[in-house]
């Protein structure tokens, strides 16, 4: 079937609800397996398959059995979650067959939540992860089954996308665009809006232009661009041809890590669940606007999350990125006219277009706004993926949402945007998430990394990681990165080794100067800033290292003895 | 031994058609060489020298294009995998709760170093980049299987279920 008008759309949406609705009689609950990557992994298809057994047994036909991406809460995976006629939701968490068993006797079988299972329900401990959140871009995870774009379109899904094509206005869409004040949530925090700008006044010579969508999520301790994709993968979609319209792009490319082979095999059906529904093609929506588009699989370097990089890649070359300007939106691929986006920038486009600018910038602060997805992880009781407003302090992220420090440790820092971020210590949490406000402080908001760290982590150690990462990824072609890079990863690994000496901390600080100021790309740019933030905030590290000769084996045994004592 | 010293790979008949077919598929389209070398590795296990001529004859393109494209990305290997690949997440959740000690005691354990395979070919040993499931780290991944919260101190008696 080809969806032509609101008409066809509303059809699709009333047969999914109709048949998802829990009346209480003929269907009297609906049971969600929560299979992201983190739930497999821990487990998901063996429980989904106890809960199939399960369903057989009750010999009857009153329960919906449904799949779905993960709900975020990563820590206490695998998860089910059950919905009632009352519109309750009870989620089930660290699942095994026997708690299956115990879930369909209980609140299946009797009707009673099975409360000795400590499931996430409202005014609980655990909800309070969730309490504090604020769910835009997220706001169908755990709900509908990314396999199935009936289940988006029910939700409202390509309504935005129609919107578009009916109000027929390009410039129009990016001014709604500028006026949310949505900026890039790669990394760099770059106005979208006058991205797209940009990109539909370029000119190409034989009209050519592309739309692409970079998914090369590389930064460690990062999986929001992951978890988009593997649960809600056509609200990306939907965004990248709202974009294509606005630019006047025909042809889009999705690049996505090898390393996620589920995000990969979620989008390859979403694409052609669209295809199937004249989404993407030709003719979209009965409109004459045609757009395909393709997925473009990396094949491991980081520095292709560099937009000149990731180009080469698409080009079949090594991804080393280029000077610029000029910029990919006015010479991109194959030299045609490109815009480049992030993940989450694209899936936050047909909620700004269907409800407004206004709806959007009411979160955040002065310059940043609306909501932004953090991958919080590390010695965080409440490991997870987590929306927040902008403006909120990082304090309320790792204390409320996060749940504190686990094991009742002492909080050391919180590492923010990867390779490129830093490290921010205990009196800096009352900053907000700004971008300016987090760069004053010493790091970035970056993609979402946030990496929080207890006292038992040593500072110079979490340099090292980061510059070892660093130096193993650099491309190679710019001399301050490639070499400098190196001669910083040694004095950092002496340093760990008990070797250390006097004048090291300076050396590092000269060298950080120099990588930073004559690297070509961004890659390079921000390479020294793990070293940085961590000798501005946590210098002592480094000298007590220096000053003992200790390893970090010895020096961090010792300090640990001796708290004991 | 260095990736040139390797000895000169034969390919069989049967694997020279199926190199054949995944070559004719791509080519004419633009940027195809990625996406051919992707499909060639996970046919082969590799990318020997001999592929990578072929390709680049095929494709009527440098040999040292080619080369350059697989020495540069890290998902590409001119090295055979052995019979389970076992990679080791190295994001930064994996780094803070262990996952240096778990390279290090596969390390010992196997005798080998990452990037390298057992002379038995029956194991071998990669570092892997964030895998993004970092809310279950750290991680290790033997072939396909995702193994979460890995002790360090237990991680050969993961290994250890691969024997045979």
């Amino acid at each position: 079937m080809t969806i032509r008008s609101k008409g066809d759309l509303e059809k699709i949406k009333l047969r999914n609800i109709s048949d998802n609705k829990i009346d209480g009689k003929n269907k009297r609950y609906k049971i969600t397996v929560h299979m992201g990557t983190c739930g497999i992994a821990s487990g998901a298809r063996e429980i989904e398959k106890a809960v199939k057994q399960n369903i057989k047994e009750t010999k009857s036909d009153d329960i919906i059995y449904a799949t779905s991406g993960c709900v975020g809460f990563c820590a206490l995976e695998p998860m089910l979650t059950i919905n009632d006629s009352e519109g309750n939701l009870i989620t089930y968490h660290s699942l095994d067959s026997k708690k299956v068993r115990v879930i369909f006797e209980k609140n299946i079988g009797a009707g009673k939540i099975a409360k000795e299972l400590n499931p996430i329900i409202k005014n609980t401990k655990l909800s309070e992860f969730y309490d504090f959140q604020e769910s835009r871009v997220l706001r169908n995870r755990g709900k509908i089954n990314p396999f199935k774009i009936e289940d988006y379109i029910a939700n409202d899904g390509y309504k935005a996308l129609l919107k578009v094509l009916n109000m027929n206005d390009p410039d129009r869409i990016i001014d709604i665009v500028k006026e949310s004040g949505l900026r890039g949530r790669g990394g760099a925090g770059f106005p979208t809006g006058r991205k797209w700008e940009f990109c539909r006044k370029a000119k190409s010579s034989d009209g050519i232009k592309y739309v692409i969508c970079n998914g090369d999520e590389g930064d460690p301790g990062a999986f929001m661009d992951r978890n988009l994709l593997e649960s809600d993968p056509n609200s990306v979609l939907e965004g990248i041809i709202i974009a294509a319209i606005a630019v006047g792009a025909c042809k889009g490319y999705i690049y996505v890590r090898a390393e996620y082979p589920l995000a990969i095999e979620t989008l390859k059906n979403a694409i052609k669940e669209a295809k199937e529904y004249g989404l993407i093609g030709r003719n979209i929506l009965g409109s004459n606007f045609n757009f395909d588009i393709e997925i473009y699989q990396g094949a491991g370097a980081f520095v292709c999350g560099e937009e000149t990089a990731l180009l080469r890649s698409i080009e079949g070359k090594r991804g080393m990125p280029r000077p610029r300007p000029p910029f990919p939106a006015n010479s991109g691929l194959y030299a045609k006219p490109t815009l480049i986006n992030n993940v989450e920038t694209y899936a936050n486009i047909p909620q700004i277009i269907l409800k407004g600018a206004k709806w959007y910038n009411q979160l955040g602060t002065e310059g940043s706004k609306g909501t932004k997805i953090f991958a919080l992880t590390g010695a965080v009781n409440n490991v997870g993926l987590v929306e927040v407003p902008m403006g909120i302090p990082l304090r309320d992220i790792i204390e409320k949402v996060g749940g504190g420090i686990k094991g009742g440790k002492k909080f050391k820092a919180v590492q923010l945007g990867g390779p490129s971020g830093g490290c921010l210590p205990e009196k800096l949490l009352d900053v907000p998430l700004d971008y300016e406000r987090v760069k004053e402080a010493g790091a970035i908001i970056g993609s979402g990394g946030m990496i929080v760290l207890d006292e038992d982590q040593c500072m110079v150690d979490i340099a090292r990681f980061f510059m070892d990462f660093i130096q193993d990824e650099s491309c190679g072609q710019c001399t301050p990165c490639r070499i400098g890079t190196k001669r910083m990863l040694e004095i950092l690994t002496r340093i760990t080794e008990g070797e250390g000496e006097e004048g090291d901390i300076e050396k590092l600080e000269e060298m950080a100067y120099m990588i930073k100021e004559a690297s070509l790309c961004g890659l390079g740019k921000t390479a020294p800033n793990p070293v940085l933030s961590t000798i501005r905030y946590f210098r002592n590290e480094y000298e007590e290292h220096i000053e003992t000769k200790k390893s970090c084996k010895k020096l961090h045994k010792k300090a640990k003895k001796k708290k004991v004592e | 031994m260095g990736v040139l010293d390797l000895p000169e790979y034969e390919l069989t008949e049967e694997e020279n058609i199926k190199v054949n077919k995944i070559i004719s598929k791509y080519k004419g389209e633009k940027g195809v060489l990625i996406p051919i070398l992707q499909n060639v590795q996970e046919t082969l296990g590799f990318l020997p020298l001999t592929v990578q001529r072929k390709v680049a004859a095929d494709l009527g393109i440098p040999e040292k294009d080619v080369y350059g494209v697989v020495t540069f990305y890290s998902f590409f290997t001119m090295i055979p995998k052995g019979k389970y690949n076992i990679r080791v997440c190295m994001g930064t959740a994996c780094f803070v709760k262990g996952a240096k000690r778990i390279v290090e005691n596969i390390s010992n354990e196997l005798g080998i170093t990452p990037g390298q395979t057992t002379p038995d070919r029956n194991y071998s040993l990669q570092i892997n980049r964030c895998l993004g499931a970092c809310g279950i780290a750290p991680v290790i991944v033997i072939d396909d299987i995702v193994y979460q919260k890995v002790d360090p101190d237990k991680v050969i008696d993961i290994i250890n279920n691969y024997s045979e």
